[in-house]
Formats: C-alpha cells, sequence, structure tokens
C-alpha cells in the first residue's frame, strides 16, 4: 500500500504548487501509516528529483521518455496507472490544474477510482474516505465520501500551503511500457507566457475590472503587479470585452484561485466574480461607489478613483519595500 | 460526420446557495436551471462548424442524464439550433455515473466528435469529459479554446500550465472545452423555439451504471468579518496596514 503523488516540472525544475501537492500527500499517507511515492514525467535532474523528500516523499519514481515531453492524455493516464500498479497505490494525488484536469478523470475511469476534484483539506474520516470539495464554485463545500478502494484526489491550489517533512528520497527511473500506438495527439506548435508569475499558484493576484475604463489605463496594474512580484488577472467583462485575455478572467466560469492577497481595483463583485475569489486569505478593493459588493467580502477598502489612488499605491509599496 | 455535445443541467450563475434544513443537500426551490456555461459554448461551436463546413457535419445533438424536469433545459438546446437530443432516465448521484450512462449512449449511437465543457458550475468536477474518453477508448484534448476542422482533422487550441498548444487529432475524439471556444453563447430566436417544439427528443433507459462516490453533507463558507475601510486621501495608510496588521506586503 501507500500514496502516489504526481508532481510536474516546468523546464525541469519543481514549484511550490508541487511542493504543496507533496505536502499535502505526505500528511494522508502519514495519517493512514503508509509511504508516499511521487511521480514526475520528463527530464528532469535527480537533485531535483530528490527535493520532493524535504516535504515527505519517501521514493521518487522519474519517467524520462521523450515522447513523453508533451501531454497526451491517454498515454500519460497508461503510465500513472503502471506506476499505481507498481507501488500498490490506493490513493493518488493530483494537482487540479489543466494536467489534473486532463488526466485524473480518464484514470479514474479505466481503474474504477473514486476521484474527488477541487479538495480543500486532507480527508475528515478515512472510513468512509471523505474529502471536503468546493462546490458551485466556490459558493459552498461539499463532503464526499468515496466508495472505492482506489481513489483520487486533485486538490484546489493554495488550500493546503508547503510544509516541510524531511526524509531521504530514493530516486528512481521508471519505465513504463507504452508504444507509439498509444499517442495520438501531435502538438503541431506551442507558446508559453515566460516570465509570468501563474495566476493559479501567485500569492498576491493584482486584478482590475471595468472600472479601469479601457484596457489604455492597465499601466498601473501591471506595474503594481511587478512591484509585488504577483500575478495579474480580470473581472469577465474586461475579457469579454478583449481588454485582456481570457487566460485572466477569475470568477465562476473563469479560474478559481485562493491567493494570500487579492487586490480588485474598479471591480463591483458581481457574486460570479466573488465566487472565484472568496478563498483569498486578504482582499483589498478599491471601487469608486461604496455600494459595491466586493466591499461586502473584502478586508480593507478605499472608496475612491482608482486612477488617482494606484499611483500612490505603488509608491507606498514602493517605500515599504525599500525599507 | 456527427457532432455530440454533452449538457448539464445546473442553477443560473446569479444563484445564491442555501442549503436544506439537515445540510444534506442544497436547497433547490425557486432555482433557475440553465444550460451550463462551458456547455452552452461547446454548443454554440459546434452549430459554427456545422454552418461553415458545408454538408461536412451531418447533424449536432445534445444528450443530458437527467429526469423528466431537465427537458425544458434540452428543449433551450433545441431551440438554440440542435437538431435533436437524447436524455437518459436517470437521476445521476456521481460524474461516473454520467460519463458510463453518456458512454452507453454513444456505444448505440456512434459521433466523431464530442464536445463536453470543461466543468459544470453546480459541483466542479471536471471529469465528466475525461471519464468518457477513457470509456470510449477515445483521444482526448482538455483545457480546449478553439476547435475547427480542417483537411479530415481536427484542429485545436488548448491551455496547458504558463502556455498554450496548437494540436491536430484525428476524429474520434472527446474535446472538453473551456472559455474562448466561442465568443458568446447562442441565444435562441422566436424561429428556433417554435421549431424545438417539433424536434426529436429521445428518452433512453439507463443502462445501469454504478457511481463511484456520494455526496454527504454540504457546508457554505463563513461570512467575512467587516471591511476595514481607509479614506482615499490616505494610501499610505492602507499601505501600513498592509504590512504590519495583514502583514502581507
Amino acid at each position: 500500500m501507500s500514496v502516489l503523488v504526481f508532481i510536474e516540472h516546468r523546464e525541469g525544475k519543481f514549484h511550490k504548487g508541487a511542493f504543496e501537492l507533496v505536502s499535502y500527500a505526505s500528511r494522508i499517507a502519514n495519517d493512514m501509516g503508509t509511504s508516499l511515492v511521487a511521480l514526475s514525467l520528463g527530464d528532469v535532474p535527480s537533485d531535483e528529483l530528490s527535493k520532493a523528500g524535504a516535504y515527505g516523499a519517501g521514493k521518487v519514481l522519474n519517467v524520462n521518455d521523450s515522447r513523453l515531453s508533451q501531454l497526451d492524455n491517454a498515454a500519460w493516464t497508461k503510465v500513472i496507472e503502471q506506476a499505481v500498479q507498481q507501488e500498490s497505490a490506493t490513493v493518488i494525488v493530483m494537482a487540479s490544474g489543466f494536467t489534473g484536469k486532463a488526466i485524473a478523470p480518464r484514470l479514474s475511469a479505466r481503474l474504477r477510482a473514486g476521484m474527488v476534484a477541487y479538495a480543500t483539506a486532507v480527508p475528515s474520516s478515512y472510513n468512509p474516505f471523505t474529502v471536503r470539495k468546493k462546490t458551485f464554485s466556490g459558493k459552498a463545500f461539499s463532503d464526499v465520501v468515496i466508495n472505492t478502494p482506489v481513489r483520487i484526489i486533485t486538490l484546489a491550489p493554495n488550500a493546503f500551503g508547503v510544509h516541510e517533512a524531511p526524509v531521504t528520497a530514493e530516486v528512481k527511473q521508471f519505465t513504463p511500457s507504452v508504444t507509439d500506438a498509444d499517442f495520438t495527439t501531435k502538438v503541431e506548435s506551442s507558446e508559453k507566457f515566460s516570465g509570468k508569475v501563474l495566476l493559479t499558484e501567485a500569492d498576491i493576484v493584482v486584478s482590475a475590472g471595468r472600472g479601469m475604463k479601457g484596457p489604455e489605463n492597465w499601466g498601473p496594474i501591471e506595474e503594481l503587479a511587478s512591484v509585488l512580484g504577483a500575478a495579474t488577472a480580470c473581472s469577465r467583462p474586461v475579457a469579454d470585452e478583449g481588454w485582456r485575455p481570457h487566460t485572466e478572467h477569475v470568477g465562476q466560469t473563469g479560474k478559481v484561485i485562493a491567493p494570500n492577497v487579492y487586490f480588485a481595483f474598479g471591480i463591483s463583485g458581481a457574486i460570479q466574480h466573488v465566487a472565484g475569489i472568496s478563498s483569498s486569505k486578504v482582499i483589498i478593493a478599491v471601487n469608486k461607489d461604496p455600494e459595491a459588493p466586493i466591499f461586502s467580502v473584502a478586508d480593507y477598502g478605499i472608496v475612491g478613483d482608482v486612477q488617482k489612488v494606484l499611483p500612490q499605491l505603488i509608491q507606498s509599496i514602493k517605500e515599504v519595500k525599500a525599507q | 460526420m456527427n457532432i455530440l455535445v454533452c449538457l448539464s443541467n445546473v442553477p443560473d450563475t446569479t444563484t445564491r446557495i442555501k442549503l436544506a434544513a439537515d445540510n444534506s443537500k442544497v436547497d433547490l426551490s425557486g432555482i433557475q436551471w440553465v444550460i451550463n456555461p462551458w456547455d452552452e459554448l461547446a454548443l454554440t461551436r459546434a452549430l459554427e462548424i456545422k454552418e461553415t463546413t458545408g454538408t461536412l457535419v451531418g447533424k449536432v445533438s445534445v444528450a443530458m442524464v437527467g429526469k423528466t424536469e431537465v427537458e425544458p433545459t434540452l428543449r433551450k438546446a433545441l431551440a438554440i439550433g440542435a437538431d435533436d437530443a437524447f436524455r437518459v432516465d436517470l437521476d445521476p448521484a456521481d460524474a461516473f455515473q454520467v460519463a458510463a450512462e453518456l458512454a452507453g449512449l454513444i456505444k448505440a449511437n456512434p459521433y466523431e466528435i464530442i464536445l463536453c465543457g470543461i466543468e459544470s458550475s453546480d459541483y466542479n468536477g471536471s471529469m465528466v469529459g475525461g471519464m468518457l474518453s477513457e470509456l470510449l477508448g477515445y483521444t482526448s484534448i482538455s483545457s480546449v479554446s478553439s476547435l475547427s476542422l480542417q483537411d479530415g482533422k481536427v484542429a485545436l487550441t488548448r491551455e496547458i500550465d504558463g502556455g498554450k498548444e496548437t494540436i491536430s487529432v484525428s476524429a474520434p475524439l472527446v474535446a472538453i472545452v473551456q472559455k474562448g471556444i466561442a465568443i458568446d453563447p447562442r441565444i435562441p430566436s422566436m424561429r428556433g423555439i417554435m421549431a424545438s417544439r417539433t424536434k426529436p427528443l429521445s428518452v433512453l433507459a439507463s443502462c445501469g451504471s454504478p457511481s463511484l462516490t456520494s455526496f454527504g453533507n454540504f457546508s457554505l463558507p463563513v461570512p467575512k468579518s467587516a471591511c476595514r475601510m481607509v479614506d482615499a486621501e490616505n494610501v499610505p495608510e492602507l499601505v501600513r496596514l498592509l504590512h504590519s496588521e495583514a502583514k502581507v506586503i
């Protein structure tokens, strides 16, 4: 028996999201009195792989097969299935991001393993196996009971945090049995948004809405994000108007995020928007309308003109950072 | 080729969620039901493809797993422009049961392109499309933000962590679509609404698939304490609070 955690790297390095996942899976393995195995696909140096040990993974499996360098849902599912079988894993943990969404449900159907997506905590009970998740895009939580011997959990981003639990990780190569016929997805070209903080992983998010009046006014938003090392985001009308890309849209039909700090500039706070940000730890709202619903979920607020407040805020934060 | 769009029936996105007295379920009274927003975009894109590719696409069908109360939502999809509809007569317990019932439907009525929204706005599982593809043994592409037919292949764009990819695959496939797949969802025209009344809506018996999970208690997020207001003339005070009180900057 074991817990298997699937971790992703970017250009051969693990980031916070991967370590949060290992921390989460390590707590479950500990609760169940079993061992934790991490699985990583792709070209990752062995000293990087062994970093998973700092968060509780006693074994790290690496598959270095160039055919797996790009996401192929069916082929990746087959690889993970073989690792699950080799390690006799009864719990499989993945991130709830793009890869998790693509792979975890396929794996669930393949293994007939019940799945909970967007889990917000470790299981509240192991018998019956019960995991809390967000439902109605954060407007409610549900306790889901998994009734199968093998269980799959995808963790909502920033829901658990990174916790050190150092063990020595044994790094092992894993060679799954896949044939060329297993690969059906041909990637013609790819585009990376390099140098940017990933919205779903960001500690701080600077977001703006229609109160910005037009895309030409986004300079101070970008500047504040850069001063804070934050990701930028926007409300739905802004993405729909084409002022900002859809990838930045947070809310019920966009991305659901849970950063430490969420700045909302010129966002009224419609219920669909709030659903996507309500798990943020500290929310700061600036809006000219004192009745804007965003103030009912914010921790700190300023009623005022965003164009006037932003430059002062940037200046003041720079001064604090310089101290 | 034919396109099937899998639909989910969800509370309107402006719904305030209330729970039943014993917290065992969501209080569904007074809720307005709509087509899941992503599914509605998928249907819109399917119709755009059918209309712009001549005779290439024979028909666009829609399917849903649910009891008779979901039929108004299926009729709406027919009013938007779907050619016919299937309803699998079962109140599903979880995503796996939905996927398995849809797989049964597709095995009996094959489709080359199957579109699913990336998640439903009620249970937010992002599971049905992926599970369905595995049960059918089809290629699946997730987080799809554009889809078109090109030289007998399906060309797609998918979002990945920190980027996007252009992909080419052969049918049959399950495409799991997100925002961007269509600009705005189509709204039924008066003519569409009239036509929808006579379009075929087939009711199929459940194939008896199992569920793998069950829902226990529900709870609501804890309300926040009052917002601390700072004067617009005193922005540095906000920064001071964030630095020394909230300790986030």
